[in-house]
């Protein structure tokens, strides 16, 4: 699995670009998730949130899951694109898989990418 | 009787395999004061015993063909259905299985779960049918849920025909109880109207407009202006349909609508006292996600053939649990079959004949019906198998009256609609000779 | 291109073949309405009747059943559905009457209905019963429809918690979420009990209720039923049993004698009403006293008492503060409720308890048999199914492979996945309707897998392979989203 080392990372495996604003899904919560079907981002631009709100909702064959904001502030931009090309999520969580953009946005309880990378290794054993 | 295969001494072995000594042994869990109550139910019947039993019980009805002739619909419709429709059913291949869990011994199943789906859309005009609902109601009702999720709360109001099916009005109240919706449109008193009314009622909060086709009263409007008015706003329009009307009339697909649903008893399957029957549920591709129930879709196994598999099942109650659309978990299997069937062995041409049958009998029970003194239509719109006759005395008297002489009138509107005393729905299908309409006629004239 | 075994019925079309045909009209022919209301062409298929009848011949055969075989699919009891069922509920006095037809001519309906609400009543222990709900599902939403309303009519309006066991039906918390409730998981306990800590942490006065399955889905009786019960309701909160596993219980146990305030019946899985290739079912529901009012509209009761000479005169009633509607017309009459009448009428007050009595002998002996070849996490006694696992130390077979070569033996795989705290679950239900030749047959091809699991592994890995069909591909299936054929090509308007 990858974790990207200028990102942060929440226990319900979204990352967070502080630098960019930018959330998504990590690479861990696709692959367990599998094939990605249908993505639908919950929130509007100009919409405020706070850290835990479910920003999207994701589908894959098997299974479900609602994606939970990392951190609070303005939502500046939305991957439109994400709906008509969920598989983007499998192929590329960190890129072109962005979910939302989160102006100023204040990370909740986040981890760096090696405690994440350990925290991942932890469950899956 | 019994249908348990397992011998005495059958049983003592496997009790001695699990473990216990007699059957009683099983139930320690259960608390002791509470175990092994007596029922007081009949004692048991052999099969002989029975099939006559129940045959006392069907016979003490008075059914639409023995023993009455009948003008009635509302919901539910008289119609033929040919034979090889219940032979197919009655198939233990089809009727003892289960979901379609396991595709590689369900391939039947889901071939004709995705037939109804096609047979379905063409018939529509939509572009996405799902397995089918309990019945037209709850379909109707499930409409709602979509629109709801679709909006995901931030809109709550629906605009309602007065002219839509009551029981499915008051269908979608129970369900909707928790969602804090408001309904509009539907109001006691305005049923006389157009839908042109409803159109001022749509704003940037309504969530989806409901509208009937034919509606409730039998009238056809085109619902195009409507529905592009709902489309201005941002609202979904769902169109309720009946299944032999749209053989013959423009599809609501046409139209613009975003659902179409309906109840398909129509289409093969018996009155049998108001089920099972089958709801049926179309839309656009685009809602597919926010869509509830089962849904079929192809593909290919390992061996190359094409295949089919019960497809976008996260969505469903069993992996979403509280965050899905609607809890429902079943479709109404065996009667979508049916329902292929009848559609299969009619034809397009079969079909037709049987849409332009209703038609013409009906058109010809309201020329004959408006010709009595004191009776007419109440409509001067188009209608397809159902109208609403004028009635000079109550519809309840007319309809007591008519039962006394063997004949179901038709629905006394006033039952649901307290300023429609006078006023009688009639439904006329390929089922009723000209006989039976010239009876129904002539026992008016004489009333 | 992929091989197509059986065309659909669209492909076997053929432009002008007739199948059935309607008689000529009898009355003097009227134009249609204009142009713009009617649709331009009916893309519908166009075959004989022995084209029809040879394509779902066809599909017919792709099918595994019951009529056909062992289908221990866990939590759905697939017993045998008797023949003489089929025959009554098509007897014309109940295919030909009308939903809406006057009382006074449907009094053999209405007598059937209203016994069958006093049978459902009197198995169950409960004080009231609707027939109206079409499905477990739809019985369920009415179930928790009714508690709502139960606390809405006394003013507790902050009761917004359903509580739910973690190995309940994934319906449970759909139901709820259909109410805007939140849904508080409760785990189970070591035994396959729910965990008295865990329930009473969390029971207060935010609670709607409880929804419990029991036997639960592992196919425990919860040995501190009581307790539970007591619980919930003593913090003001209702107890709503799931009845998907009631064959275990027929003439053993009756939950309203338990203090369950409200539960589904499934017809379809306990009294007999064929699967139907997933529907239709039918999902009564029965209350203790104090939910009784608040039950949908409209019951079957007696308008006017009969005496010895005359029967009473059957009709509809409605509960004082019903919560309304659950579907059109009366419930599944035709197709649910006359095929259960017949069958509880042939089995009486002994005949039920058998049922019960051989469906949890029928699991006890298949768990006995299986046991120390499968892990089996929660071993005791088991009612009418048990949970085991379908994985081994040191292989990387699955439940799902398991499943799959089941198919090779010729058996329907049992329910797998399922209950989600059971890792690589495969959930066996055999009902009373199976002997024990079979049973055996089946434990005997269990054990065989297991051996095969270890020595010849891709065995499972890709079975089955003595089917029609192989493995899907499930994800093109969600991908392309092929959800219909379209129109032939040779079609003409």
């Amino acid at each position: 699995m990858n974790a990207p080392s200028n990102l942060k990372y929440t226990k319900s495996d979204e990352w967070f670009d502080p630098a960019s604003g930018a959330a998504g899904i990590t690479d861990y919560a696709q692959s367990q998730l599998s094939d990605i079907v249908f993505v639908e981002i919950l929130v509007d631009e100009g919409e405020e949130v706070t850290v835990g709100k479910a920003i999207a909702s994701v589908e894959s064959v098997k299974a479900s899951a609602e994606i939970y904001a990392p951190a609070a502030g303005k939502v500046s931009a939305v991957n439109k694109g994400l709906s008509e090309k969920p598989e983007t999520l499998n192929s590329d969580p960190y890129g072109e898989g962005w979910m939302i953009k989160i102006e100023n946005g204040a990370a909740g309880e986040v981890m760096d990418s090696a405690a994440y990378e350990k925290y991942c290794e932890g469950r899956t054993h | 009787m019994t249908y348990i295969p397992i011998s005495p001494q059958e049983r003592d072995a496997m009790l001695k395999t699990v473990g216990v000594k007699t059957l009683d042994d099983l139930f320690e869990a259960i608390p002791a004061k509470r175990r092994f109550p007596k029922l007081d139910l009949p004692p048991a019947l052999t099969e002989m015993e029975a099939a006559a039993h129940l045959a006392d019980m069907a016979s003490s009805n008075e059914n639409v063909r023995q023993d009455l002739i009948s003008f009635l619909g509302a919901g539910a419709y008289n119609h033929y259905v040919p034979s090889v429709v219940d032979h197919m059913l009655r198939r233990g291949e089809f009727y003892t299985a289960y979901t379609p869990y396991q595709p590689e011994i369900s391939q039947g199943t889901l071939q004709a779960i995705f037939e109804y789906q096609s047979l379905m859309t063409n018939l529509t005009g939509m572009e996405v049918s799902n397995a089918s609902h309990y019945d037209g109601a709850t379909a109707t009702a499930e409409a709602v849920n979509l629109a709801y999720a679709q909006y995901r709360g931030k809109r709550k109001k629906i605009v309602m025909s007065p002219s839509v099916n009551p029981q499915y009005r008051a269908v979608i109240r129970t369900y909707s109880q928790g969602m804090g919706l408001t309904e509009v449109g539907d109001e006691a008193g305005n049923h006389e109207d157009g839908p042109e009314v409803l159109m001022s009622l749509i704003d940037e909060a309504t969530m989806l407009v409901v509208v009937q086709y034919p509606d409730f009263f039998g009238r056809i409007y085109d619902y195009k202006k409507l529905i592009d008015t709902a489309h201005e706003k941002g609202a979904l329009v769902c169109v309720v349909a009946n299944p032999t009307a749209l053989i013959l009339l423009k599809t609501p697909g046409e139209m613009g609508a975003d659902i179409v649903v309906g109840e398909a008893q129509p289409f093969g399957i018996p009155l049998w006292y108001g089920g099972p029957y089958l709801g049926f549920f179309t839309t656009k591709k685009s809602y597919v996600h926010k869509m509830a129930g089962r849904l079929v879709g192809e593909t290919v196994d390992v061996r190359g053939n094409r295949s089919y598999v019960l497809t976008l099942t996260a969505r469903e109650q069993h992996i979403k649990r509280e965050r899905a659309t609607s809890n429902i978990c079943t479709n109404q299997g065996l009667l979508a079959l049916g329902c292929s069937v009848y559609m299969s062995v009619l034809g397009r041409q079969g079909l037709q004949e049987v849409a332009n049958l209703c038609y013409q009998k009906a058109h010809y029970a309201a020329a004959e019906l408006s010709k009595i003194d004191g009776f007419g239509l109440c409509h001067p719109e188009p209608f397809f198998h159902e109208f609403v006759l004028c009635t000079p005395k109550p519809a309840g008297e007319v309809n007591q009256y008519l039962l006394d002489h063997g004949v179901l009138g038709g629905y006394d509107l006033s039952t649901d609609y307290p300023d429609m005393q006078n006023h009688l729905l009639v439904a006329v299908t390929e089922m009723n000779s000209r006989d039976e309409i010239d009876t129904l006629v002539a026992l008016l004239k004489e009333m | 291109m992929a091989t197509i075994i059986e065309p659909t019925i669209f492909e076997l079309s053929s432009p002008g073949r007739r199948g059935v045909t309607m008689p000529a009209s009898d009355v003097p022919t009227v134009d249609l309405p204009a142009k713009d209301f009617l649709r331009s062409e009916l893309p519908l298929p166009e075959l004989a009747e022995v084209d029809v009848v040879r394509h779902y011949m066809k599909l017919s055969s792709f099918n595994y059943s019951v009529d056909g075989g062992f289908y221990p699919l866990g939590s759905c009891t697939m017993k045998y559905n008797p023949k003489i069922n089929e025959d009554t509920c098509r007897l014309p006095g109940f295919l030909f009457t009308h939903p809406l037809q006057p009382i006074e001519t449907v009094q053999g309906n209405l007598a059937l209905m209203y016994e069958m609400q006093d049978w459902l009543k009197e198995i169950s222990g409960f004080a009231g019963v609707t027939l109206q709900p079409a499905a477990g599902a739809h019985g369920e939403f009415t179930g928790v429809l009714m508690m709502a309303a139960y606390h809405k009519s006394r003013g507790d309006t902050k009761r917004t918690r359903m509580l739910i066991p973690d190995a309940a039906h994934g319906t449970n918390p759909a139901s709820v979420g259909m109410l805007g409730m939140s849904v508080v998981t409760i785990p189970s306990d070591s035994r396959g009990n729910v965990d008295l800590k865990a329930l009473e942490a969390a029971c207060d006065d935010t609670v709607v209720g409880m929804m419990l399955t029991n036997p639960n889905t592992l196919g425990m009786f919860d040995e501190n039923i009581e307790k539970v019960i007591k619980l919930v309701q003593g913090c003001g909160g209702l107890m709503y049993g799931d009845g998907a596993n009631l064959n275990a219980l027929l003439g053993i146990v009756r939950p309203g004698d338990l203090g369950f305030d409200v539960m589904h019946f499934n017809l379809h899985k306990t009294f007999s009403v064929p699967h139907g290739g997933g529907g239709p079912g039918s999902g009564p529901v029965g209350v203790s006293q104090r939910l009784a009012d608040f039950l949908p509209s409209p019951l079957v009761g007696i308008i006017e008492e009969g005496d010895d000479e005359t029967a009473p005169l059957y009709g509809f009633v409605n509960p004082k503060n019903s919560i309304g509607r659950m579907k059109a017309f009366h419930g599944h009459f035709g197709g649910g409720l006359v095929r259960s009448y017949t069958y509880i009428l042939m089995h009486g007050p002994d005949g039920l308890k058998d049922i019960a009595q051989y469906a949890v002998l029928n699991a006890n002996y298949l768990q006995a048999r299986l046991r120390g070849t499968y892990r089996i996490p929660y071993d005791r006694i088991c009612m009418h199914e048990f949970v085991m696992e379908g994985h081994f130390e040191g292989s990387d077979v699955r439940a799902l492979d398991i499943s799959k070569r089941l198919m090779d033996y010729d058996f329907h795989p049992p329910t797998n996945y399922f209950p989600l705290i059971v890792p690589e679950a495969l959930m066996i239900e055999p009902t009373e309707t199976e002997n024990k030749d079979t049973l055996d047959r089946f434990a005997d091809a269990l054990i065989k897998i297991a051996e095969e699991a270890k020595s010849q592994p891709d065995l499972l890995h890709n079975a089955p392979s003595t089917t029609q069909f192989g493995r899907m591909d499930e994800v093109k299936a969600a991908r392309e989203l092929v959800l219909c054929c379209w129109l032939p090509e040779n079609y003409e308007a």
